[in-house]
């Protein structure tokens, strides 16, 4: 399917109440067109339930389901279930947050994948709890300050390093694993597509900007999302029946630093902080791209580019 | 057909009566024994069904509740700790009108660790929007979940029900048990047809958030079905009974109670044994019985009030305790009796899965009997406990 020929059926409607700029709802608009109107939709408790369905009024025009938080796989096998009992040919497609997957959905998400259960799960990450208002996840990347890793005197924003969720899923020999964009809408289309084509559990893990949470201009979305897969923070890839893709790789690695001064959740970061950043994406960078007998990739920033934590820039940017 | 069978037998056979089509499991002692049988009876080909092996209990009920939106049957069974882990999924259920049928092999909860019989796991669910029948034996369990269906998928009721059976007394122990046809279950329980799922062709959404505005009416029609069940069990008890010649009585059964000045009110097994001992006190001159608290929700306090009326004292049996001083069911007979001036006298035995022997039972209805001839008797009474409560 090319961009052109994406039907614009509507199946997520617009008038739903999402921030300007939101990657989520542009993810699952995205998404659900390529898939179909013979989809069921799970959706945890996240955002999306807040700004897709709240009562009277919903912006699905497939059919939607929530009950909980931690439970997207299970919900998506209990209705796999039922469609298979009842004949019927329908795709059930789970939205959960980083929260959701990688927390306290990780055992239901883990049993549906073991299960190998007919159904496709889709991760959209954010990088926090945005909904209950910017708590740090599993997915949190490192430096990032959130209202639960604060930049206080003592100890600045997370301590620890994105999850690495892309192996857990893997290591359940599923069918297919691929990361997402919307920064890059060909691969976006093909991968979606592509999931569709497969039986078995299908796992999507799609990359979402939140504008409150990561304190950005809504108008640069795409644009972060972009700077995120050419500095290596984010990385275009897929695992077809355990074989690895690079299915993008960006021409010269960009500057960890350039991704994070787009965003005020990042702003106070230490020099030293984001020279740590900066290796942990080299090695990352290393393993994706690295072609045997290259040599090692690693960018650093210079030191004087340094921003101090300030008063003024704490007004200016929150904690 | 007559066959010797365990409780946890006898439930796995009713669903598959039943035809239940999806079955999330998670094992948990002592309800293994029914999805141990309901898988054999999938791999055997005798049940057509989605056998689902879940990872949790929380998984197993969000299961189950996104497969009843689906548009199947759904049966699971837990217990206790399982239970505990899917709490939070059982209030899901409710508010979505699901007629999800839950057997919970009553166990021990919480601390200690123990496995045998008490009524506090389900007890702790009262309040989660699921019918609850407690059941005598292995009989009633069986045909427990095939009239549960019926009650659970009526259209005035639509909520899901949860047929509760006394772990190890019944679930381990063999009873001979009539298995119904099924071709007579068939024409009793037709097929589940409910009016919205999740169905692309018909696309509806499903627990939306809902503002203050609107969320008080859905409590209030949640409520609704409640007091309707009432009149459904009934009439389903009525049905069954003509067509499959057992009358469990509904909402609660009695037991030589036309003149009887003391009742025990009992739940679950202890009933069996109740009998016997109202025949023997009754053989002395002492006129005693019974009242079977079957159903706990909807609670029967307008049938309670009924067949209470002429005695003079009430001994409440509990095998659970709710630290408010008695039992949940003492508490909840207190409170439909609210205004009657007599003696309710509150029985706890069989805690833990401790035998509750005709001993114990004698001696509860000796404690009432004194009650009724208005001698001074201790409102809460632990029965066959060693010490003294600090």
């Amino acid at each position: 399917m090319k961009i052109k020929d994406l039907p614009d059926d509507n199946l997520f409607t617009a008038g739903h109440t999402a921030c300007p700029g939101c990657g989520v709802a542009m993810s699952i608009r995205n998404a659900i067109r390529i898939l179909g109107k013979d989809t069921v939709v799970y959706v945890p408790a996240s955002c999306a339930v807040v700004f897709g369905t709240t009562f009277p009024f919903g912006a699905w025009k497939v059919p939607f389901f929530h009950t909980a938080f931690e439970n997207t796989g299970a919900c998506l096998t209990g209705m796999k279930a039922a469609f298979e009992m009842k004949g019927k040919k329908v795709t059930a497609v789970g939205f959960a947050g980083d929260g959701g997957t990688y927390d306290i959905g990780l055992q239901s998400m883990s049993g549906a994948a073991e299960r190998n259960d007919d159904v496709l799960y889709i991760c959209l990450d954010n990088e926090a709890y945005m909904n209950t208002g910017i708590q740090r996840s599993g997915g949190t990347p490192f430096g990032a300050w959130t209202t639960t890793t604060p930049v206080g005197k003592k100890v600045q924003g997370n301590r620890r390093f994105k999850k690495n969720l892309a192996d857990i899923v893997a290591a359940h020999e599923i069918p297919y694993y691929a990361t997402l964009s919307i920064g890059h809408p060909l691969d976006f289309i093909k991968k979606v597509e592509k999931a569709m084509t497969f039986k078995g559990f299908r796992f999507l893990h799609m990359f979402t900007p939140c504008i409150p949470g990561w304190k950005m201009d809504p108008a640069k979305t795409v644009e972060v999302t972009k700077l995120a897969v050419e500095s290596g923070m984010w990385t275009l890839y897929e695992i077809e029946n355990g074989e690895k893709k690079i299915t993008y790789k960006p021409g010269k690695m960009k500057r960890v630093r350039d991704y994070l001064m787009m965003q005020g959740r990042f702003r106070h970061m230490s020099d030293d902080d984001i020279k740590t950043l900066q290796m942990w994406v080299c090695k990352k960078w290393n393993l994706h791209y690295k072609e045997k007998g290259a040599p090692e990739v690693c960018e650093i920033a210079p030191p004087e580019e340094h921003h101090a934590v300030t008063e003024e820039h704490r007004e200016m940017h929150g904690p | 057909m007559k066959k010797v069978i365990t409780g946890d037998h006898a439930v796995a056979i009713g669903a598959k009566l039943s035809r239940a089509e999806v079955v999330p499991a998670y094992p948990i002692t002592p309800q293994t024994l029914i999805i141990e049988h309901i898988a054999d009876f999938v791999n055997d080909g005798e049940m057509d069904a989605k056998f689902l092996t879940m990872e949790s209990e929380h998984s197993v009920m969000s299961a189950a509740t996104a497969a009843s939106a689906a548009g199947a049957r759904v049966f699971t069974a837990t217990s206790s700790q399982g239970l505990a882990f899917m709490h939070e999924m059982l209030y899901a259920t409710a508010p979505l009108r699901l007629p999800i049928v839950m057997v919970n092999a009553n166990r021990t909860l919480g601390g200690p660790p123990g496995i045998w019989c008490e009524h506090n796991d389900s007890m702790g669910a009262r309040d989660s929007g699921w019918l609850q029948v407690y059941v005598e034996d292995n009989q009633e369990a069986l045909d427990m979940v095939i009239q549960s269906y019926r009650i659970a998928e009526d259209k005035r009721v639509l909520l899901p029900v949860m047929p509760c059976i006394d772990g190890f007394v019944l679930t381990h122990t063999v009873e001979p048990v009539d298995v119904p046809q099924q071709q007579d279950v068939d024409s009793f329980l037709p097929p589940y047809m409910p009016d919205i799922t999740l169905d692309p062709a018909k696309p509806a959404l499903f627990n939306t958030l809902m503002l203050p505005e609107y969320i008080m009416e859905l409590r209030r029609q949640t409520a609704g079905a409640f007091e309707s069940a009432k009149k459904v069990i009934s009439e389903i008890n009525d049905e069954f009974a003509k067509k499959f010649g057992r009358d469990y009585g509904g909402m609660i059964d009695t037991y030589r109670m036309e003149d009887a000045e003391v009742a025990l009110i009992t739940i679950g097994t202890v009933t069996s044994t109740s009998r016997e001992v109202v025949d023997e006190l009754r053989k002395e001159g002492e006129k005693v019985g019974i009242v079977k608290l079957r159903f706990f929700r909807p609670f029967p306090a307008e049938d309670l009030k009924r067949v209470l009326s002429g005695v003079g004292a009430i001994g409440v049996f509990d095998r659970s305790i709710s630290y408010h001083g008695g039992g949940h069911v003492f508490n909840e007979v207190c409170s439909a009796l609210y205004g009657i001036t007599k003696p309710i006298i509150n029985h706890l035995a069989g805690i833990g899965g401790r035998d509750v022997t005709k001993e114990v039972i004698i001696k509860m209805f000796d404690l009432t009997l004194k009650a009724a001839k208005g001698e001074k008797v201790k409102e809460i009474n632990w029965h066959n406990t060693r010490g003294e409560t600090v």
